[in-house]
């Protein structure tokens, strides 16, 4: 096992009556984003807490570099970690509250001021932390993760407050320490945050893991092998195609879903039949959707269909079973 | 997949190893980076010194006198007033009297106190706070034999008498005075033995009488204290003295010792001394024995740490939050993914705070004291004396008192730092029960109200 390997193997963890974790497992791999995503509850920030022994797992085991991190010594250098960026004192400067940490491992300051330029701090590190956007509280949590200059680092929901333009930089870093070999666990609950940015997706729901993929076999996935047709004669188009196997949908004026049949088959199966068209295009699922298309049924709440009151979101108690 | 080709990445980076001096610095870099904190813990400091400062006791012991007191053989404050009759007495001899009466006149009725005292005493000389033994009747505790202000052996008991008179005796050898009494001068019994280092070779041997004034009660403040009282005269009757070892044909002389000859306007209200026949009668008012503090008598050194307790507050306020800044906002998990060993950080945390409370307490201590002490004096106050060692002992455990009190808050402030449960968990079996209305989730589920940590806080803000 590798120094940077992140290690999840059947996790589980009870919260009173509520199974918060139930079997997680998964991998973080050096050299990869992997993007860690799934609904409000679905046990990332617990995960993440159990990686650091912050909270204690009933069964099962999570490991850095093949040892617990409550057993690392100077852990900071082993697993650079963001779980809460609002855990500040709101009357220390965000370079005193770097330095402190530097200092718990043996760090000098030069070090703090090496990852306030990296995180791009510089104008803010002399003031109080209680005057900081979230934005840049969520720089200084990066900054200190990357304190002890660590081959793994785990971020809980950093895109969090950021602006655009944050969300661009803090895309582009973490690409970059992925790039640098370091393995980069990154949770969100967006999808879209990680659609562009993410090597490699742990989807998880009620404390299970739902899908352990790569972004393009999930939307390769989700996709089916649909295709879209634009044809001025969409009823002879649907019965030529339906003698070649393939079943077509009307979804439009002069619009078909063909299903069964691959795109380079449906032109060569049109240009035999000589019926005319003017597009045809293998359809993509976003990963929005074939995300939400995974996640239905984990959903924990989910605000109620008719707005009946809008100014009430209700949770639907019973979202899940209502879903099945 | 590629994993294979990727190269993992390596820290260049060196750090000092792992020890417990790295949590304790970075529990100092907490501390020292939180202005409010440390201008909290030099207010400590200021407030600890500060109240000595503004002590403007003034001195008014009884008759306006006694704003300084003579000094004991051991180096400690005493009172030493009294009239004494006497004449010199060589390095071997001895003194023998007769009491027949002990009474006392305080502002024209009996004043006798239960330690009024009259009897015979050998004193190294008249200064007052010289080394002495004495052999004495007193008000209330019958016959005693005191030395060196502290020492004091239990006698003949009983009231004395024309018909119940005591016999007294003093006899010296070198530096050891033996006391003596006896109800019928023949049958003599040992009270006790005293070692006197030190004795001049010619002492002064005789008769003394003192009574101490009425004290009345002293008014406390804050910043300073008076009391005042009122004189009483003590009269002891004598005959059968004989003096051994001293000059021949000496005659008595008498003096007031330290204020003990001062008396009430008019005759036979004044000290002194007369003899009649056979017999001697002394009288003298104050008293012979170590000062009390509070009895107006004098100020002791720990008035001027009454600031230690504003001190302490601040102490107490800023070791607290010096704790619990840790539960606001989940930083606690910040430090516990820095240093995961728990006992570490919380024995660092109260290190620093122990030594930062001790240290303010040291200074608050060491200010009072040193500049307290001379602006007393210079008020007129006369500060009990106290050796150098008890002044160590009192700024020491001053700051001692800060360092505990600060490690206690820090233990107090201290909670589970598990999680605990939120009530999150108790909803999510709400969410089973279709019957749950949306407005009350909480509240359906029936589950006891959960103690309130930032964790179940920082869920709830999420949920809502």
């Amino acid at each position: 096992m590798s120094e940077a390997t992140i290690e999840v193997s059947r996790v589980r963890k009870r919260f009173g009556p509520t199974l918060a974790l139930d079997g997680m497992t998964f991998t973080v791999r050096p050299g990869e984003l992997t993007g860690f995503v799934g609904p409000n509850g679905a046990g990332k920030s617990t995960t993440m807490r159990v990686i650091l022994g912050l909270d204690a797992a009933e069964a099962g085991s999570a490991v850095v570099g093949g040892r617990p991190y409550a057993s690392l010594r100077r852990p900071l250098s082993h697993l650079g970690s963001l779980l809460d960026a609002a855990a500040l004192q709101p009357g220390r400067t965000g370079r005193n509250h770097l330095l402190w940490l530097a200092h718990s491992q043996g760090l000098t300051a030069s070090r703090v001021d090496a990852v306030i330029e990296q995180a791009g701090l510089e104008q803010a590190a002399r003031r109080k932390a209680g005057g900081y956007s979230l934005g840049m509280r969520q720089r200084l949590g990066i900054a200190a993760a990357m304190l002890g200059d660590p081959p793994a680092l785990m971020l809980d929901e950093p895109f969090n407050g950021m602006d655009p333009e944050g969300i661009v930089w803090m895309r582009g870093f973490l690409r970059s320490l992925a790039a640098e070999g370091r393995a980069v666990l990154v949770s969100s609950h967006l999808m879209s945050e990680l659609q562009d940015t993410a090597d490699h997706l742990v989807v998880v729901g009620r404390g299970k893991v739902i899908a352990d993929t790569t972004v393009a076999d999930l939307i390769a996935a989700a996709s089916g092998d649909q295709v879209i047709l634009r044809t001025s004669a969409p009823g002879e188009a649907a019965a030529v195609l339906a003698r070649a196997g393939a079943t077509a949908a009307v979804t439009g004026s002069d619009e078909l879903t063909v299903t069964g049949l691959g795109a380079e088959k449906v032109t060569a199966v049109l240009g035999q039949a000589a019926v005319p068209f003017s597009e045809v295009s293998a359809r993509r699922a976003s990963l929005e959707a074939a995300y939400l298309e995974l996640t239905r049924d984990a959903v924990e709440f989910r605000a109620a269909a008719p707005p009946g009151d809008p100014g009430k979101v209700a949770a639907r108690a019973d979202a899940g079973e209502a879903a099945r | 997949m590629s994993t294979a080709s990727i190269t993992e990445y390596r820290s260049g980076l060196q750090g000092a190893p792992d020890r417990f001096s790295s949590v304790l610095r970075a529990e100092w870099t907490k501390f020292r980076t939180v202005r409010g904190w440390v201008i909290g813990i030099l207010i400590a400091a200021l407030v600890t010194a500060g109240i000595a400062l503004l002590d403007h006791s003034e001195c008014g012991g009884p008759n306006g006198a006694a704003c300084t007191s003579p000094v004991g053989p051991a180096g400690e404050a005493v009172t030493d007033s009294f009239y004494f009759v006497h004449q010199p007495l060589a390095v071997n001899g001895s003194i023998t009297a007769r009491m027949t009466a002990l009474t006392a006149m305080a502002a024209g009725q009996s004043g006798l106190a239960p330690w009024t005292k009259a009897g015979i005493i050998i004193k190294a000389s008249t200064r007052p706070g010289s080394a002495y033994a004495a052999m004495m009747l007193t008000g209330s505790h019958g016959v005693r034999m005191q030395y060196d202000y502290t020492a004091d052996i239990a006698g003949m008991p009983g009231r004395v008498s024309a018909a119940s008179p005591r016999w007294l005796r003093l006899t010296r050898s070198g530096d050891t005075v033996t006391g003596y009494d006896s109800a019928d001068g023949t049958a003599w019994t040992v009270v006790g033995t005293a070692h006197l280092t030190g004795l001049p070779a010619t002492v002064q041997a005789g008769m003394f009488a003192t009574s101490p004034g009425t004290t009345v009660p002293g008014s406390r403040s804050l910043t300073g204290s008076s009391s005042g009282g009122a004189l009483s005269l003590a009269t002891g009757v004598f005959d059968h003295v004989s003096l051994r070892g001293g000059q021949a044909a000496g005659a008595w002389t008498g003096s007031g010792i330290g204020g003990g000859g001062a008396g009430f306007a008019g005759p036979g209200t004044s000290a002194g001394y007369h003899q009649a026949g056979g017999s001697l009668t002394v009288t003298g008012t104050g008293d012979i024995a170590p000062v009390v503090a509070g009895n107006g008598d004098g100020t002791p050194v720990e008035q001027l740490l009454t600031g230690v307790f504003g001190g302490l507050i601040a102490v107490i306020v800023v070791a607290a939050m010096f704790m619990t800044a840790e539960y606001r906002g989940g930083l606690i998990r910040v430090t516990l993914a820095a240093s995961p060993r728990r006992g570490r950080v919380l024995a660092a945390k109260a290190v620093v705070i122990g030594s930062v409370s001790f240290l303010a307490g040291l200074a608050g201590a060491v200010v009072a004291l040193a500049a307290g002490e001379p602006l007393l004096r210079s008020n007129g106050n006369y500060i009990l004396p106290v050796s150098t060692l008890t002044d160590v002992r009192v700024m020491a455990g001053t700051a001692a008192l800060g360092a505990v009190t600060a490690i206690l808050a820090v233990a107090l402030g201290a909670r589970p730092l598990s999680p605990l449960p939120s009530p999150w968990s108790s909803c999510r079996t709400c969410s089973g029960r279709r019957s749950c209305p949306p407005g009350l989730r909480t509240g359906c589920c029936g589950s006891l109200p959960r103690p309130p940590s930032p964790f179940s806080r920082r869920r709830r803000s999420i949920r809502r």
